[in-house]
């Protein structure tokens, strides 16, 4: 069956970073239509309850990325945005811990207790990273040029990073320099002696990365999680009510608000090309849809390998795309509980089951996690980013019960032998044995548990090789070489089939800024 | 647990009156960050900032102490008679378990308090205010048969606001209140304990108000953090409720406006009309003290008008671009006087503002010349941006700036 209907735009997927676009778009007067394979809204940015009575953020989990103008510009809080603050890092020890909360004069006695001259520089370390963040910022709100074959534009746009770096002082521009080029932990180590400390700061270094402390480009990625920033306070994190998919609901009702269309269960199987051009799409299940533009929010192997046939694109775009390091090395772990974690360092209740817990006592853990990962297995004792959402939105889990999200590093993608039921239940064990090393109680709690594989993250979510970020965060697939050199400013090689998803420049995170420059540098040029 | 840490070891001495609540609010309060209210110690935040204290009123329940209100009863044969004299509002109109919120004036129409009136019986009211008032309403009952009775140590109070807070009591309360009403009082006992419940606050959420006997007081705490514990109760100082009622667009005495009773000059004396209560004014045949005066002010307006300011988010974020700064947003909401111009001319001022963190906008509660006090006026908020003052836009904006339809509305 073909479908007349004709849109100015279609737009693939209804992640986050596609509901964004359609909103700029529609906003813009663009009748746009977002098709959405899944039933849910959101792609890794969804809430699902999969337990009765408990929600999970199940992928995505917290918010702090999103760009303070796309929050303006898209209205968000008047479709729902309410994000509650997650106010610390709880790191439990064997026999100590380190707590870190946003109150200046309590963190600091806290690292004191374990290392006075660590105190004394984490006080110096957040504002240079806060400078180095502002710093960065013009980059990463730019549209990356074409550094190949730069337009006149392109060059306006270089020539204004140009100055703008020239302007920065040495201090900033030597740790810039350092961040951009070092790993984590010597990067780390040039500041800080404790262990746990340095470990667990150096943890938002391989977040989503194939990548241990100790490797170089790690320190970069650490930077790109400094960046967030809550009304105005830098390096904040959060949690929407109701989970990150009530996130992507709010930009999906803003995009409708401004008149876009969205359709579910709408799982598209390919791009129409006629002569070169993009004119529209075909569905799984037959419907033709047609369109002036074509946009999709899918990582770059499924938005030129899969929706287009490759002898539609040149042939070293496509081996550029090919190449282009996707390798997923996260799994996630939705725990419905009982009642809340003891742990033995920390009894009880507390503010510190508020904020971020952190599964990170020394480079070593961390670095050995990696190793299993690089031969192949999951991490027998693997990293964690822990929240308890269900201590800061009761909503979340029915009275009385909680729900934990635990994201896990390393489980790697092409596991020896491959992913299977077995192994994904021993990957949960090796989680929940890990995390009752320090909360012994856990294995008594828990009523559910869901765990996902990076197999399963790329299955559900269309995540290529289970890759949060649509394509690592390094150097090499970063800014204009995002994800390939010459088309990094969201145009293919297809006339009027576009990209906006987080494989594009400035990359992964609940950010929208793909999305919103996406859709800006198709209205400038259309 | 964490937060008690070297409780044991911290005693203090004040010469503050202490509520009946802080046996409980002392220890759960981790900053011991304390403020003067009506001569009481209040809790300002009880975290070491209070940004989850505000969400806690945005989206689960917080808990307030706010024993410290002045509470008069009224009660007696010309008890409506007696108020209808005293406020500006139509006190004939208001039904036994009913609650209206009213302003009070001098004879010249200036206000001197606002609070809400309870009417708990045909003959019996209760007066709740910032301030003490209790002389001026003896003597305004010179000759009526009433009784006024201060009974402000002797009614212990709660404020629980925010969105869980009707779950909270119905899972309590001997009585359902899912048809309470807004502005709306009952009796019931929550677990066996007897109090009055009204659906008030100052928080622009849904939200009640319990009137508590103090020797209960400890009881009903505990009962509410128990039962409260499932729904996020959260216990909330000052400085949340300082924000939610700005947003709420909420008047305060002494920051907004200044009672005409302290007013040292005619100028710093404010009509209803001027503090946008005009609509708690109700001029009809009858008489109330300030009724000639505000009756001839309706016909001639005065030049003052109260107004919502949001200040534009995209030209403060470029005067701190300017010094290589980040907009530095308040944390907290902050009750200085802050200029605003037309043109170089100053037609107004702020009175008290915040950053919102659930509208994600920079607003302001201002007097300003009725000239430019329409919707969509833009008129240049003084800033200061590393030391030096400038001037930003800031649009005239309808307030509340906050209003969740939940706020009235009651459950099907």
């Amino acid at each position: 069956m073909s479908r007349i209907d004709k849109y100015d735009v279609i737009i693939i997927g209804g992640g986050h970073n596609g509901l964004t676009a359609a909103a700029y778009l529609s906003k813009a007067g663009k009748k746009v239509l977002v098709l959405e394979r899944r039933h849910v809204l959101g792609g890794a940015a969804v809430t699902e309850e999969v337990f009765p009575g408990f929600k999970f953020s199940v992928c995505s989990y917290v918010v702090s990325l999103l760009k303070a103008n796309v929050i303006r510009e898209l209205m968000l809080p008047r479709f729902g945005l309410e994000i509650l603050p997650l106010e610390s890092t709880f790191t439990p020890l064997d026999n100590d811990y380190l707590f870190r909360t946003s109150d200046y004069d309590q963190t600091y006695k806290e690292i004191y207790r374990h290392s006075p001259k660590d105190a004394e520089n984490y006080m110096r370390f957040g504002p240079l990273m806060g400078q180095v963040g502002m710093a960065v910022r013009p980059i990463l709100e730019t549209i990356a040029p074409n550094a190949i074959r730069p337009s006149f534009n392109d060059l306006m746009s270089l020539k204004s990073i140009f100055n703008h770096v020239q302007g920065l002082n040495n201090e900033t521009f030597e740790y810039l320099c350092k961040l951009m080029t070092m790993s984590s932990a010597d990067f780390l180590d040039e500041w800080f002696e404790f262990e746990p400390l340095k470990a667990t700061m150096s943890a938002s270094g391989i977040i989503g990365t194939f990548m241990g402390p100790r490797s170089p480009g790690s320190a970069y990625v650490m930077l790109h999680h400094y960046m967030g920033d809550i009304d105005g306070s830098f390096r904040a994190w959060g949690f929407q009510r109701g989970g990150t998919g009530e996130l992507s609901m709010t930009i999906a009702r803003s995009a409708m608000y401004f008149g876009t269309k969205i359709l579910t269960e709408a799982a598209v199987d390919k791009v129409i090309v006629k002569n070169g051009s993009a004119i529209g799409v075909a569905l799984e299940n037959g419907d033709e849809y047609k369109s002036d533009i074509v946009i999709s929010g899918l990582d770059p192997k499924l938005t030129f390998l899969k929706m287009l046939d490759e002898s539609d694109l040149p042939e070293d775009f496509v081996n550029d795309i090919k190449k282009f390091r996707i390798r997923g090395s996260s799994g996630k772990v939705n725990l419905a509980l009982d009642g809340l974690p003891n742990f033995t360092s920390l009894p009880g209740n507390g503010p510190h089951l508020r904020g971020a817990i952190s599964i990170s006592p020394s480079y070593d853990h961390l670095e050995k996690a990696y190793d299993d990962a690089k031969y192949g297995n999951f991490s027998k004792e693997p990293y964690m980013d822990i929240i308890l959402p269900s201590v800061i939105d009761p909503e979340m889990a029915p009275p009385g019960k909680h729900v934990m999200s635990c994201f896990v590093q390393y489980a790697p993608y092409n596991i020896n032998g491959g992913w299977d039921d077995t192994k994904r239940e021993a990957f949960g064990d090796a989680v929940i044995n890990t995390l009752a090393r320090f909360a012994p109680n856990i294995k008594d709690l828990i009523l559910h548990r869901q765990v996902l594989t990076p197999k399963d993250l790329e299955k559900t979510f269309g995540l290529t090789e289970g890759n949060i970020f649509h394509g690592e965060l390094t150097l090499q697939q970063l800014f204009s070489f995002r994800p390939a050199v010459k088309w990094a400013d969201y145009t293919t090689p297809i006339k009027n089939y576009f990209q906006c998803g987080s494989g594009t420049h400035p990359g992964g995170g609940v950010t929208g800024s793909p999305g919103e420059m996406a859709a800006k540098k198709i209205l400038k040029i259309w | 647990m964490l937060q008690y840490k070297n409780s044991k070891n911290f005693t203090a001495n004040t010469q503050m009156k202490i509520s009946p609540f802080f046996e409980r609010t002392s220890k759960l309060n981790m900053s011991q960050e304390w403020k003067r209210w009506g001569g009481y110690l209040s809790a300002t935040k009880y975290d070491l900032n209070h940004d989850n204290e505000y969400f806690a009123i945005r989206t689960k329940a917080g808990l307030l102490d706010i024993s410290p209100l002045y509470k008069y009863r009224i009660s007696g044969k010309d008890s409506s008679l007696f108020l209808n004299r005293l406020v500006t509002r139509d006190i004939k109109i208001c039904k036994i378990g009913q609650v209206m919120y009213s302003t009070w004036c001098d004879e010249n129409g200036k206000v001197i308090d606002d609070g809400t009136i309870q009417r708990l019986a045909e003959n019996d009211f209760r007066l709740t205010s910032a301030e003490p008032n209790l002389s001026w309403l003896e003597l305004n009952s010179y000759g009526m048969d009433i009784k006024i009775y201060d009974e402000s140590n002797k009614i212990a109070a709660l404020a629980l606001q925010g969105p869980n807070s009707r779950d909270i009591i119905n899972s309590i309360s001997s009585k359902s209140i899912n048809s309470l009403k807004f502005f709306e009082i009952i009796d019931t006992k929550l677990k066996d304990i007897n109090v009055s419940i009204s659906r008030t606050g100052y928080t622009g959420d849904l939200g009640y108000e319990i009137w508590i006997n103090p020797d209960d007081s400890l009881k009903v705490w505990d009962i509410l953090i128990e039962f409260g514990k499932n729904y996020g109760i959260t216990p909330v100082g000052l400085d949340a409720l300082d924000i939610s009622r700005i947003e709420a667009s909420l008047i305060l005495l002494d920051v907004d406006y200044i009672s005409s009773r302290n007013a040292l000059i005619e100028d710093r004396k404010s009509s209803p009309f001027e503090l946008g209560l005009g609509w708690t004014v109700k001029l009809n045949d009858e008489s109330f003290i300030g009724s000639q005066a505000l009756r001839i002010e309706k016909k001639n307006p005065s030049e003052w008008r109260f107004v919502g300011i949001e200040i534009l988010w995209e030209d403060l974020e470029k005067l701190y671009k300017n010094v290589g700064l980040a907009p530095e947003l308040p944390h907290g909401a902050w009750r200085d006087s802050v200029p605003l111009y037309n043109k170089k001319n100053q037609v107004g001022y702020a009175s008290s503002g915040c950053w919102s963190p659930i509208l994600k906008k920079y607003i302001a509660l201002a007097h300003v010349n009725s000239k430019y006090s329409s919707l969509d006026t833009i008129l240049d908020f003084e800033v200061k941006v590393e030391h030096f003052r400038y001037l930003t836009p800031a649009k005239i904006v309808k307030t509340p700036f906050y209003n969740p339809k939940r706020k009235i509305s009651c459950p099907e």
